[in-house]
């Protein structure tokens, strides 16, 4: 995935929308900033989220994070292979760390997502 | 907010602050985890001049000591050292600390945390004593050099001693740079080591020496970080987590600090108590199942009884598993026991485990 063609989530989850299915993973900033990740969790394929809903936790040595969906929709796919290869997740958060696929029905809730320019804006100013 | 005499250089290597006890502290500078195997295998520098360094001088400076802290400061020999625990009348633990007997002198270092309210106790207990008191943690620095390869990186630049010599917990004042400089055989991380003494307006030249001398040899700047997953492994305390005002010395599983039979100190009577009751809770270690930490606060059950609860934890990078200390019942203590942690709303599966959890072969 291109980070910049990308929508981002004030939480940090980046999501990527091709017709009616939709990828769902955490930024760079995020895992750089977790850094030491240990563990995650992430839902059953079938389940049904709407915008915003906790779907998982990422933990690190220093702390534990919430997943939050950027859009609503069912869970059609889960990257199994994470849990037991986290360093996937560090390595190539745009790609190969992915973390769920969603049937989604509006694609327009994606419209309120910050574009790459603003979310890098937030997080430079978060520091 | 305090900075340290190598503030400057953290920043500079563009390590990630954080304010702790009001000083402004690396946590970390590459991962908790590279920074962390580094000490294990071969050598960490950490800044720890956020501890507090209080100076006491006069003929009564160990009778005031030995009035306050629970070891026995009159038996400690010039070049000694030996951990104590301030305590209040309750016998609940203030801090822990290290006093150092030194030529003319002793030194307390205390918690960063704590530096305050102990300086104030101090002031509120030593009466009659002869004895002056100086607080000398910002006019000095202090750092820690840990791992396997210390001494073959720091004894090239001791000029006048083999710090080889230097036995486990004494100490040494050494020429390092042309300065007087005060070496321990201390540390925070179950690995050989020392820690450093100097004055603050030479600290950052001293860090600078270390940093380009163990360059060749695995050195790494180590942040408060992995100086929290190292000393978690070796099963040491940390005040606020394991140590606190409710908590008494034997409870805490540190017998080895406290002299009963030497003076008499603040709390005495109500540790003598807490050494005499069979059933008080046990500090223990706690080895997980699954990856997720247990981390303090949470609770400790056994079916669905309620026996502890943990009070830190961590991923092991040395044991590659999840670790915790808690506070459990004296009949749920013993290595091999299976419990439950509460995570999140979660029960998972833990084991009682002998502590440390890692020991230097």
């Amino acid at each position: 995935m291109d980070p910049a063609a990308l929508k981002y989530a004030k939480t940090h989850e980046w999501i990527h929308v091709e017709g009616d299915t939709a990828t769902v993973g955490i930024s760079d900033f995020a895992v750089k900033h977790l850094t030491d990740l240990v563990y995650i969790e992430l839902p059953e394929v079938g389940r049904t989220l709407s915008a915003g809903e906790g779907f998982g936790e990422v933990e690190s040595v220093k702390a534990v994070s919430d997943l939050y969906a950027p859009a609503s929709g069912e869970i059609i796919e889960v990257n199994e292979s994470l849990a037991d290869d986290l360093a996937t997740l560090s390595e190539d958060p745009f790609g190969q760390g992915w973390m769920i696929k969603l049937k989604i029905n509006d694609a327009s809730e994606t419209d309120s997502l910050l574009d790459r320019a603003a979310y890098e804006a937030q997080c430079a100013a978060d520091g | 907010m305090l900075q340290t005499a190598c503030h400057a250089w953290h920043v500079q290597q563009d390590a990630r602050m954080v304010d702790f006890a009001g000083w402004e502290m690396p946590i970390q500078y590459s991962t908790i985890t590279e920074e962390h195997h580094a000490v294990r295998r071969a050598a960490g520098l950490f800044d720890i001049a956020h501890m507090g360094r209080i100076e006491f001088t006069g003929v009564e400076a160990a009778a005031f000591l030995d009035s306050i802290v629970t070891n026995n400061v009159a038996a400690i020999e010039v070049g000694q050292i030996r951990y104590a625990l301030v305590t209040n009348e309750a016998g609940g633990i203030l801090d822990d600390v290290l006093v150092y007997r030194l030529d003319d002198s002793y030194l307390l270092v205390v918690n960063a945390s704590n530096r305050l309210k102990i300086l104030d106790w101090i002031e509120q207990h030593r009466g009659g004593f002869d004895v002056t008191v100086e607080d000398r943690t910002t006019e000095k620095f202090m750092f820690a050099l840990q791992g396997p390869r210390a001494i073959e990186i720091l004894n090239p630049l001791i000029e006048d001693c083999d710090i080889a010599e230097i036995g486990y917990y004494r100490s040494a004042v050494v020429n390092f740079g042309g300065e007087p400089g005060l070496l321990s055989r201390t540390g925070y991380t179950g690995e050989d080591g020392f820690e450093i003494i100097c004055a603050t307006t030479s600290g950052a030249a001293l860090w600078n020496q270390v940093i380009e001398a163990g360059a060749n040899h695995g050195l790494l700047p180590a942040g408060l970080g992995c100086r929290d997953t190292l000393r978690l492994e070796a099963a040491m305390p940390l005040y606020g987590h394991e140590l606190d005002e409710t908590t008494d010395p034997y409870t805490a599983g540190l017998a080895f600090g406290v002299k009963l039979d030497a003076a008499d100190f603040i709390g005495k009577p109500a540790v003598a108590e807490k050494k005499a009751e069979a059933n008080r809770k046990r500090r223990v270690g706690l080895q997980l199942e699954g990856r997720r930490i247990a981390r303090e606060g949470a609770i400790v059950f056994s079916g669905e009884q309620e026996i502890g609860q943990v009070t830190s934890g961590t991923f092991s990078p040395t044991l590659e598993t999840s670790i915790a200390m808690a506070y459990v019942s004296a009949n749920h203590a013993a290595a091999g026991t299976t419990v439950e942690i509460d995570i999140r709303g979660k029960r998972h599966a833990a084991t009682v485990a002998k502590l440390p959890f890692y020991k230097r072969g």
